[in-house]
């Protein structure tokens, strides 16, 4: 399966809730188009919710980070939510820890915008 | 489509397979690699790390070897011992120097989008090695020690 991508407002935070796999292909690039599509629209505060994503690969790291650099050229925020801990694993390996602001609460991530 | 050629002699087991230069490709090869390891007793979490190394080396193969080249394919070994899975990713492409690859953690190249593959492979399993494939291209090859069964 790959990644299936909704979005909802939370106050002036758009959260994108992301489920499956994100890998080289169609699961990267539709995350790409979306970010962009925010970012253009003028989406400055994205909280990306990876709690239902069960793999991601070296591309789909490269997608996180190419979203992180669009919405950051636009002046917004991009944080994580949710991941689990092969995710988690991911973003140590990768050293993207350093990079990315990861949250396990929704509530407390949405307050982090403010 | 591929080509499969299983050998069992002693305690050696290896399945040598052709891949065609297709991201279908990275598919078949995690999963005949994670049937082989299942069978071989590694457990769920080494799995998913043995699985994620493979499809790593193989879209290697596919996308920066072969160049998704419909005349060269990509060359699976895979071999199991009493003591550890053996396999080799191989592509018939120009080949290449690891050195020329920047390295994915030296901070200004965090923010690369690309070049955290070999990485991530160093990361999920137990050796690694990368070199030159004969006659032409590059392959890697990832080991995995196998627990002894008690």
């Amino acid at each position: 399966m790959s990644v299936k991508l909704s979005t909802r407002q939370v106050g002036d935070v758009t959260v994108i809730d992301a489920s499956g796999r994100i890998t080289l292909g169609e699961g990267a690039s539709t995350f790409r188009d979306m970010v962009r599509d925010l970012s253009a629209a003028g989406h400055k505060k994205l909280l990306l919710n990876l709690g239902d994503v069960t793999y991601i690969d070296s591309s789909g790291i490269g997608e996180l980070v190419s979203g992180f650099t669009t919405v950051t050229n636009h002046g917004g925020q991009l944080k994580l939510l949710g991941l689990n801990k092969r995710v988690k694993d991911l973003l140590q390996i990768t050293k993207l820890y350093t990079v990315f602001e990861v949250h396990d609460d929704e509530a407390s991530a949405i307050r982090s915008f403010q | 489509m591929s080509a499969m050629a299983e050998n069992q002699s002693g305690e050696v087991q290896t399945m040598e397979v052709l891949l065609d230069s297709t991201l279908e490709s990275v598919d078949e090869a995690e999963s005949i690699v994670l049937r082989i390891a299942g069978e071989a007793g590694v457990e769920e979490d080494d799995l998913h790390a043995l699985g994620m190394a493979v499809r790593e080396a193989a879209v290697n193969a596919v996308v920066h070897g072969n160049r998704y080249n419909a005349r060269k394919k990509v060359h699976l070994n895979v071999s199991r011992t009493p003591d550890q899975l053996s396999i080799t990713i191989g592509d018939e492409g120009e080949g290449f120097e690891q050195k020329s690859i920047p390295d994915p953690l030296a901070p200004d190249n965090l923010l690369r989008q690309s070049g955290r593959g070999l990485l991530l492979i160093r990361a999920f399993v137990d050796e690694f090695e990368l070199r030159p494939r004969q006659p032409r291209g590059t392959e890697v090859r990832l080991v995995k020690y196998l627990a002894k069964a008690s």
